[in-house]
């Protein structure tokens, strides 16, 4: 037992939990937690410009390190501003542990300045969300929040401390273990299931494995190799599950869904059995939940048993974590079995599929393009480079066009679809493996949302390249105006504000404009040599559509092509 | 999970059968604040319908039950359980058997009972339905009912015509019967 204030033991307590960084800014309803972090040995603090980066942060460097990343807001507009990014975390399972301040114990309910029920706000979007009423509370709720973050289905954490409990002073005893009786986030997968599930596996023609986020989520990248290559099965991923797989692999085939690669959408079609690894069935992946999958046996593994039967009902369910159902699946396959070779006409319809529609699908013929930009950027960067995106065309362009050749080197906003997600979440990453290059892959309307990071990634020096592919655009919207609203625009244009290799400049940052592929090549290069950021502003036509394209409310099957 | 139909009339009074299919949730839930709101807000965020909550204490000083009851279908009331299940505040779920279940609802109904006949009419529906009165002035009557759901609505169905005023309805509390736990 040591006696310390409350703000004292959170700082200790993340400490004790391996928490290297924390990106955070202060107000009034956290200063003690400011003060205490003053004395920090090993806790460095990042400052934000706002605080939706600061979760966007957090989350980007959790996504690299699979353990929860750390954000701090104060109370009320601090707080309110983190949620987009703890709602962005939750949508995406990524582990984190945001901490606010609150207003003293007696000051709540009584709309106070800088007063929200924070608690109340994050129910929907958090694992769990904790407010400590007495300072002695705090090391065991952080460990129980990190814990809960990190374990099962990963997910985001809120901690709202009142102002007097940070400021309390007690006797604090940090546990080493603690028990939540009402959660149990381990099961062990059923081995009977498992049986089941090499059962249908072996007797299956045209099998396919679908990877999800829970591949990448629990690093299961390796066991998943193993089982596509021991059975020859091919691999569509979900766009959450892009980076799951080597999409160089001769068994690749890529992202599936709404702008998901065409040869991937086709091929899931005719498969006769799916093996959904860490998936969801989400409706951006699979289209409508009742047509997909018909005639299909259907085997689900995840490690969250509500998604089970939630979107779709399947054959088999395996429950538990990926990465070890994966491996016993693996071990439970006969040796014996005869492998297929390229000739197995399910392997070769793979290659003709792939074959065909990169014959079919042409490029604009512009010398810069997204495609262009994208396939020059990928050729440019070492394998080991980690991606995000931020939303929109660009996303799904980088979906399409730049593979990811390291498994968990790609991260994106794919389920709440978050703008602005992408820069500060590729400036988390750096901080995570500063030793990589790392790119946004972004477009000129998401980055304006949270380009004022740009002073992060100058001052805390962890330099990324920002790939701006500039429509002056909210290229998506206009893309769906122009294909479901008879090109009524409205709300679409950015007019050519700002000039961003001149916002670059006034950050610190390096921003250069690009007009030609030799430009850009060369741009490229400057970014991944450059001590600071650098915003590569890549001019494309307006009206480029990504294709291919699955209308909202339909099935894979009515895919448009754009050919 | 059994799913009831029941074809007995309104006016019946049959106190093991209710007249829909009904599925009754027991939950041990943390005894702490805000285990209700969570519960509540999972609800309505996941567009599940329930028909009724009741949440008290329990045997155990820091557990409260939760009892609810839902006519969803069956995919839906295995999400709902799933749901449930994944609340860090609760322990435990279980759907009930209703079979081997004893289930209970109390109600209070105000009535109009401004005439000597109907005063008579209503004291005498309460004796067969076994409910007290609680209270009797010039103009109104309070009963108080206890039985499944059911019950309640064909007591209510038939004193309607007096009058109701007001009417409170505590929702489902059950547990199953004998050593099932």
């Amino acid at each position: 037992m040591v006696e310390m204030t409350g703000a004292k033991a959170l700082i200790c307590a993340l400490e004790k939990e391996g928490v290297e960084v924390v990106f955070g800014l202060p107000g009034g309803a956290n200063l003690p937690i400011y003060d205490a972090l003053v004395d920090a040995s090993i806790l460095r603090h990042i400052l934000v410009r706002h605080e939706q980066s600061a979760a966007h942060m957090a989350d980007g460097y959790a996504r690299i390190k699979r353990k929860a990343g750390v954000c701090f807001a104060t109370s009320g507009p601090g707080a309110t501003n983190l949620i987009t990014g703890i709602a962005t975390a939750y949508a995406d399972s990524s582990p984190m542990v945001a901490v606010t301040g609150q207003v003293p114990l007696a000051m709540i309910g009584k709309d106070a300045f800088q007063e929200t029920d924070i608690i109340g706000v994050a129910n929907p979007c958090t694992k769990y969300a904790f407010q400590p009423r007495t300072a002695n509370e705090i090391p065991e709720t952080v460990k129980k929040s990190f814990y809960i973050a990190e374990s099962g289905r990963p997910g985001p954490v809120l901690i709202d401390i009142p102002k007097d409990v940070q400021q309390e002073k007690a006797d604090m005893d940090f546990p080493e273990l603690i028990k939540i009786r009402g959660y149990n986030p381990i099961i062990e997968a059923d081995l009977s299931y498992i049986g089941k599930a090499v059962e249908i596996l072996l007797k299956a023609e045209r099998p396919i494995i679908m990877a999800g986020g829970g591949v990448i989520l629990s690093g299961a990248f390796s066991e998943l190799q193993a089982l596509s290559e021991l059975l020859m099965i091919p691999v569509v991923t979900t766009f959450k599950g892009k980076g799951a797989f080597s999409e160089n692999h001769p068994l690749a085939v890529g992202p599936i869904g709404m702008h998901g690669h065409a040869e991937a959408n086709k091929i899931i079609l005719e498969a006769d059995c799916i093996v959904a690894v860490g998936a969801r069935f989400s409706d951006r992946s699979v289209g409508r939940f009742e047509e997909f999958g018909k005639g299909m046996s259907i085997i689900h593994m995840d490690v969250d048993p509500a998604e089970i039967g939630k979107n779709k009902s399947v054959d088999v369910a395996v429950i538990g974590d990926v990465k070890s159902s994966l491996r016993t699946l693996v071990k439970m396959i006969p040796r014996n079995i005869v492998k297929k070779d390229a000739n197995d006409p399910w392997l070769k319809r793979r290659k003709e599929l792939i074959d065909y529609y990169a014959e079919t699908i042409k490029d604009y013929s512009r010398d810069i393009t997204a495609k262009k930009a994208l396939k020059k950027l990928r050729e440019l960067l070492p394998t080991s480079a980690i991606a995000t995106t931020e939303v929109g065309q660009c996303q799904m362009w980088a979906s399409l066009h730049f593979d990811v050749i390291s498994p968990g080197t790609f991260f994106s906003s794919t389920g709440l679809g978050t703008m602005g997600f992408g820069f500060p979440a590729s400036i988390g990453a750096k901080a995570a493996r500063p030793q990589v290059p790392v790119v946004d892959i972004a477009g000129d309307g998401s980055f304006n949302m949270t380009e004022n990071s740009l002073a992060v990634s100058v001052i805390d020096n962890l330099p990324v390249i920002v790939f701006l592919m500039n429509n002056y655009m909210l290229g998506m919207v206009a893309q769906w105006q122009r294909t479901f609203y008879n090109r009524r625009y409205m709300g679409v244009h950015q007019n050519r504000c700002p000039d961003y290799s001149k916002i670059a400049e006034a950050y610190g940052a390096q921003g250069i404009r690009v007009q030609s592929s030799e430009e850009l090549e060369k741009a490229i290069r400057l970014g991944l040599k450059s001590e600071v950021a650098t915003v590569i502003d890549i001019p494309i036509d307006p009206e480029e559509d990504v294709y291919p394209f699955v209308a909202p409310g339909t099935g894979l099957k009515d895919m448009i092509t754009g050919a | 999970m059994s799913k009831f139909m029941s074809t007995t009339s309104d006016t019946t009074i049959n106190e093991e059968k209710i007249s829909r299919p009904l599925y009754i949730l027991s939950a041990l839930v943390e005894d702490k604040p805000g285990v209700l709101f969570r519960v509540t807000n999972l609800f309505r965020a996941r567009n599940f319908n329930i028909e009724s909550i009741t949440v008290g204490s329990t045997e155990q000083v820091d557990l409260s039950r939760m009892t609810i009851t839902t006519k969803s279908d069956e995919k839906t009331l295995d999400q709902l359980v799933k749901q449930l299940r994944k609340l860090i505040d609760v322990v435990e779920v279980k759907v009930l058997d209703t079979d081997k279940t004893v289930y209970r609802e109390l109600a209070l109904i105000k009535m109009k009972a401004d005439t000597p006949t109907s005063r008579m009419d209503i004291t005498s529906f309460a004796s067969i339905f076994r409910a007290n009165i609680l209270d009797i002035g010039k103009e109104t009557i309070i009963v108080e009912l206890t039985g499944t759901p059911d019950k309640i609505d064909a007591f209510k169905n038939l004193v309607d015509h007096y009058g109701i005023t007001q009417l409170a309805r505590t929702g489902v509390s059950a547990l199953p019967r004998g050593t099932e736990v």
